[in-house]
């Protein structure tokens, strides 16, 4: 009896010492991505922050794209909001009301170290509220190299040659355009990624499309992206089963070279490098033709970011995380597991040498100053249905120009939704 | 017997219940009146009157969804009727695998909705799926089955009608048991065929169960979300969209009020087509 007295005790003072240590430690809860394929990256910075401070860092997850931002403008509204949060940049955040929800980080000691352009994405007009969280994604047409070399083909600098180069790869019997509209979100690319191209053709574009005095069907540069997304379907440079095609088999017809271009963003090599290790470097990048060689440019997406909802009770500890993030010594662990698929959106970071083939690429047209953000991050007028728009082009189930006038339809609702002046 | 019931049970166990039922279902469908005349933002709204009905109704994919609603519930519905009664009948004879066959047509049912799209979306896979290989087999080149505009709908029907003829079936079964057997004797006297058996006998006196399979089916089909939401998205393009699809985009673009609207309007739908048809059927129903 008396034994089992003492080893009670002792359990009870075991129990106590843990328990009093764990106390010690504070806990962080970040809402993050369920599919982040950085996550490895993630996953380095987190353990490098821990072993510095006395702060743990518990991961909940949520799904992607739209389900994801339903689920936080509910967890918003039901006053539910963890420590940190992973969250798209630009009008989808921009529709959070940040001022109200979100901790203002333009005080912060790191605020200074952020480029200017995310800032202006993640904010509200007053102050910025996250910081960047992956690298700066860049749209245009990823390729494979083993092709181009075995063909002899050179990279197109118009749209021309670009279908040129189609029709040769067409003709050596492999699939010369990857079209995944199993996951619709992918048909938008050859629209979105064409930006630059707009811009270049209507500098004024995005302002007159907020304030609704230009429209996609009436606008002939921006009626060109919905007539590319076809063209390729309509001259048979794309793989026969679009609709039965999915993100991941996209990128497998990319790595192993049954597939040529895959018109995309750089967010999917980290994926392809998680795959197929070995191709990775079989990839490179170009950017998206327009009608004239000398006004080749890419599309930039803004990266994801993570920012501190008010509710939290751990606001100084979260910032602690942010800074940490973003630091020298943050961004070494980060890309200790394994290179960024970009540039970051962070001054001064020297890049390794490790990069990808297709991240070059693509960086080589940040360097040139040749580039353009998406639309999505200039006008906050953007459709929810312009995925489904876009696969009705690509399977001509409808020509361009009623793809177009579809979509300014769509886009009304957001515009009313935003309470937008002129709609 | 209403006496009866007032006498042995005091109302106030109905309380609990109707707490439950109002707090539930109640108030949040007038709630949802209220908020689809409103641009709602869950956590702030403003009034907009009749404005989110006319966006939704303008919404160009709404007549697709519509007639697609309509095609998919009556075609949902007939295939399970029929299928459901026939196998029903099949089953009630003196079958010695009957039990066997019964938990086998039964099972599909117990199956998540989910797990079943994501199962027929890789067999119906049209070059790589075993349904479209198997067909190979035999040589015959089948279809795209969800990647062809024209076929999609259908093919979401085919595995909707495979998963839900299970419930069709037993509930067919629980009314063909509760026929009585004299029925079946006289008619033996008499010198009827088995053909004469179902036609004259257990298809009318069968009837209650076959109308609640068709109300069942028919509104299951009218509201049926996530079977197509999984398999195709309501695409390609827009072309296997159904009116909750539809409703569900426009809550995922985070328009509240208009997809508030849309469910006024689904329960508009509904009720139109309902009310009136389960009328006509508890009608021309048989007592045993």
């Amino acid at each position: 009896m008396k034994k089992r007295m003492i080893a009670f005790v002792a359990a009870m003072t075991v129990l106590m010492v843990v328990g009093g240590y764990a106390a010690d430690r504070q806990k962080l809860v970040w809402l993050q991505w369920s599919n982040e394929p950085q996550q490895k990256n993630i996953d380095a910075v987190v353990a490098a922050f821990q072993a510095k401070y006395p702060i743990d860092i518990e991961f909940d997850f949520k799904p992607g794209s739209s389900e994801g931002e339903n689920l936080v403008k509910t967890r918003i509204a039901a006053n539910d909001m963890p420590d940190l949060l992973t969250y798209n940049s630009g009008s989808l955040f921009q529709v959070l009301n940040l001022e109200k929800n979100f901790v203002d980080l333009s005080k912060e000691p790191f605020a200074d170290k952020i480029l200017d352009s995310f800032k202006s994405v993640v904010s509200s007009g007053k102050g910025f509220y996250a910081i960047p969280y992956q690298p700066i994604p860049v749209g245009g047409i990823l390729y494979n190299k083993k092709i181009y070399a075995q063909l002899g083909l050179k990279i197109p600098k118009t749209w021309k040659d670009f279908l040129a180069n189609c029709e040769k790869i067409k003709a050596a019997g492999k699939v010369a355009v990857i079209a995944s509209y199993k996951d619709d979100w992918t048909a938008q690319l050859l629209l979105l990624a064409d930006y630059y191209n707009l811009q270049t053709a209507y500098p004024k574009f995005a302002q007159d499309y907020t304030a609704n005095k230009a429209k996609f069907a009436t606008t002939p540069a921006a009626l060109r992206g919905f007539e590319k997304i076809q063209e390729v379907f309509a001259k048979g440079y794309t793989n026969k089963e679009p609709m039965s095609t999915t993100y991941d088999m996209a990128q497998s017809m990319l790595a192993n070279g049954e597939g040529a271009h895959y018109p995309m963003a750089t967010w999917v090599l980290s994926a392809i490098n998680q795959n197929f290790p070995d191709k990775i470097n079989d990839i490179g990048f170009f950017a998206q033709p327009g009608d004239s060689a000398d006004k080749n440019g890419v599309t930039l997406w803004m990266p994801t970011n993570i920012s501190i909802p008010k509710t939290s009770k751990q606001i100084v500890a979260a910032k602690k995380f942010l800074d940490f993030f973003i630091s020298a010594d943050g961004l070494a662990a980060y890309m200790s597991v394994g290179a960024p698929d970009g540039a970051f959106a962070i001054k001064n970071v020297k890049m390794p040498d490790s990069l990808f083939a297709a991240t070059k690429d693509a960086i080589a047209y940040i360097d040139a100053n040749k580039t353009a953000p998406a639309l999505e991050f200039l006008s906050p007028v953007k459709g929810p249905n312009l995925p489904q728009i876009c696969v009705e082009a690509g399977l001509a189930l409808k020509t361009p120009a009623e793809c177009a006038a579809e979509y300014d339809r769509d886009v009304e609702k957001q515009a009313k939704q935003l309470k937008l002046p002129g709609w | 017997m209403s006496s009866l019931t007032s006498k042995l049970y005091s109302y106030k166990f109905f309380i609990p219940a109707a707490i439950v039922y109002a707090l539930f279902f109640l108030v949040p469908t007038f709630l949802s009146f209220f908020f689809s005349l409103t641009i709602w933002t869950l956590s702030d709204w403003s009034f907009t009157g009749l404005d989110n009905f006319r966006i939704f109704l303008t919404e160009p994919s709404l007549n697709v969804g519509l007639r697609n609603s309509l095609v998919y519930a009556v075609s949902t519905c007939a295939l399970k009727v029929i299928i459901g009664f026939l196998l029903a009948a099949f089953l009630c004879t003196n079958l010695k695998t009957k039990g066997f066959l019964r938990s086998i047509i039964f099972f599909p049912t117990i199956l998540s909705t989910i797990a079943v799209g994501i199962m027929f979306s890789s067999l119906m896979h049209p070059s790589r799926g075993l349904i479209n290989v198997a067909l190979a087999a035999i040589g015959i080149h089948g279809p795209d089955w969800l990647g062809d505009p024209k076929m999609a709908l259908f093919s979401v029907a085919l595995v909707d009608v495979w998963k839900g003829v299970g419930i069709a079936m037993t509930i067919f079964i629980a009314g063909i048991q509760a026929i009585p057997p004299h029925y079946y004797e006289a008619l033996m006297i008499d010198g009827g065929s088995s053909f004469h058996k179902l036609r004259y006998i257990t298809l009318p006196l069968s009837r209650s169960s076959m109308n609640s399979v068709i109300m069942l089916a028919f509104i299951g089909g009218i509201r049926s979300f996530d079977l197509i939401w999984v398999m195709t998205k309501g695409g390609p393009g827009f072309t296997s969209d159904l009116i909750a699809s539809i409703i569900y985009k426009q809550l995922q673009g985070g328009f509240y009020g208009i997809s508030t609207a849309g469910n006024v309007v689904l329960f508009i739908v509904v009720s139109i087509l309902a009310v009136p048809m389960y009328k006509f059927l508890t009608k021309v129903e048989v007592d045993l």
